[in-house]
């Protein structure tokens, strides 16, 4: 029944199925938290952390959970881990936990681990789910940090807080607003469909010249 | 579209002089006043923002505009004329130009250019602007002592601020809501525009002139403006005669963008509703939610976020005012949501 293979497992989650700018899912942290490179980085961690976690816990106990009530199971499991990772935060940081708030807790209902437990862990065995989790996660700290780079470069001049532009930068004051995170999740989407769109035009160019020759 | 030659359309036909090209034309030709008038209130700062802005929107649409010859319909032109006319004198020119790039990329052409669009393109550049600098969009310059003076740092390094410290003035609608000691500016000095503010909203008079000359061209559709003349009149005449608000309604009329909003901002062909009835609505929404925004907003102007507003409750009121088809009975509702 599976035909792929645990590199593709790991690799697909990265970008040809990036769970942010592909599969459109996780869009709450991805639009609320990236108003700066560093909110973007302990917001993915985090969510690393979990995912991780929760995909190897729900694989190895696939067997004991009721098909019934498995995404009670699973959101449970995903609580506990958020809880973890929350109470870690604010001991080992906790200027960036006040910084992230409540979306620190609404990793729980963040779609993209979710799905991974109900797409791919509650169906394969627990080495499998992990590198297909570490995965997703790597591709969801890339879109974070492209968008949270990009919001924090206009927004504010500067990347990881030290300035680019000089003191003279004006600051696009709309891209750290939640306005801005629309704005740059759209311009990232419209690249990659344009860049899609050309792909395409050249492979049906390149056949064309295949059979002409 | 098919190739041929000749085209076949149910009747009736009626023949129009009037194209794309020529109305957008002449909405240009109207507004050379205001124009003019801007160049003589503001120097040649009012020529550069001008040009920053047309420029924006012309190299957008022809970089992105999707129809061959989009660029000669002068649409464009227009989006960057007006979208020039709501910005302050000394704005830097890097800000005017990107705000008309984004103005017609994400106000019209991705949405498919010409006639597609859902908001007024101008405004869009604008609240963009807005949203954006804050602080540039909303210094107004003191009158200064010659002509050939620029009014700001319009000469700004890209995505660097301005620097050069000009002596700033309050607009009227800003002096009133925000000043230390609010004056009401006399009426007659607004209508002829001698008082601070954007370029083109200055002077009432030159606005009235283009947009009678274009509602007896038909280029726009008279309705609007007189609803939305109408409905501030009046929401602002009660609120100030119940003394909750301190501006008296001639002054509403006349002051800020409510002008150049009214004429040449909410007529936007493509962004007003189709039948006089939903015109009607669509200007007393207008009206009312320009007088309770600049009321109650944080801001002290609030013409373009009413108009952008309504912009979007266009399709529901051309929904809402379909007119009546004869010949059919009064059933045909319940037939259509079978």
């Amino acid at each position: 029944m599976r035909t792929t293979t645990p590199s593709q497992d790991f690799i697909r989650g990265i970008w040809d199925e990036n769970p942010v700018l592909v599969q459109m899912l996780g869009l709450c942290p991805a639009l609320a938290v990236t108003n700066s490179v560093k909110n973007a980085l302990a917001m993915s961690a985090a969510t690393f952390f979990v995912i991780c976690c929760s995909s190897v816990l729900v694989s190895s106990c696939k067997r004991f959970i009721p098909n019934e009530v498995r995404i009670s199971a699973y959101i449970l499991v995903i609580a506990t881990f958020v809880t973890l990772a929350d109470m870690l935060l604010q001991a080992y940081a906790p200027v960036q936990h006040k910084e992230l708030g409540a979306f620190m807790a609404l990793i729980v209902v963040n779609c993209m681990i979710l799905g991974r437990q109900e797409a791919f862990a509650s169906k394969n065995n627990p080495f499998r789910s992990l590198l297909d989790a570490v995965g997703t996660g790597i591709g969801f700290t890339i879109a974070l940090l492209m968008m949270g780079g990009f919001r924090e470069i206009l927004g504010t001049g500067a990347f990881l807080e030290y300035s680019l532009f000089g003191p003279n930068f004006e600051p696009w004051v709309i891209m750290v607003l939640p306005a801005g995170g629309f704005l740059t999740l759209g311009f990232i989407l419209l690249a990659m469909g344009y860049a899609e769109h050309r792909k395409k035009a050249n492979e049906i160019v390149n056949e064309q010249v295949k059979t002409a020759l | 579209m098919t190739d041929s030659i000749v085209k076949i359309t149910a009747s009736p036909h009626v023949r129009s002089a009037d194209s794309t090209i020529r109305i957008m034309w002449s909405v240009v030709i109207s507004l050379v006043p205001v124009i003019a008038a801007s160049i003589y209130f503001f120097g040649p700062s009012a020529i550069f923002v001008l040009l920053a802005s047309v420029a924006g929107c012309l190299l957008t649409e022809r970089l992105f505009g999707s129809t061959p010859g989009s660029l000669a319909d002068g649409s464009a032109m227009i989006t960057g004329l007006l979208l020039g006319l709501t910005l302050p004198p000394g704005f830097p020119l890097w800000m005017a130009f990107l705000g008309a790039g984004f103005g017609m990329a994400f106000g019209k052409i991705i949405f498919g250019g010409l006639g597609q669009n859902i908001f007024n393109p101008a405004l869009v550049g604008r609240a963009f602007l807005q949203a954006a600098f804050p602080v540039a969009i909303t210094t107004w310059p003191a009158k200064t002592q010659h002509w050939w003076t620029l009014q700001g740092d319009n000469f700004a390094l890209p995505f660097m601020s301005p620097v050069v410290d000009a002596a700033t003035a309050a607009t009227p609608l800003g002096n009133l809501k925000f000043g230390d000691d609010p004056v009401v500016t006399p009426l007659l000095d607004l209508f002829m525009g001698t008082t601070g503010g954007s370029l083109g909203e200055t002077s009432a008079l030159l606005i009235l002139l283009g947009g009678l000359y274009l509602a007896w061209r038909g280029h726009l559709n008279w309705h609007i403006p007189l609803s939305i003349f109408v409905s501030a009149f009046a929401v602002s005449g009660l609120f100030y005669t119940l003394g909750i608000s301190q501006f008296p309604p001639m002054f509403m009329l006349l002051s800020g963008g409510m002008m150049l909003g009214a004429f040449y901002m909410a007529t936007d062909m493509v962004t007003s509703p189709i039948t006089n009835k939903g015109c009607w609505l669509f200007g007393f929404g207008i009206g009312f939610l320009v007088v309770v925004i600049r009321i109650w907003g944080g801001l002290p102007e609030g013409v373009m976020y009413a108009i952008l507003l309504m912009n979007a409750l266009v399709p529901f009121i051309n929904r809402a005012t379909q007119p009546r088809l004869f010949g059919t009975s009064g059933k045909k509702k319940e037939a259509d949501n079978e």
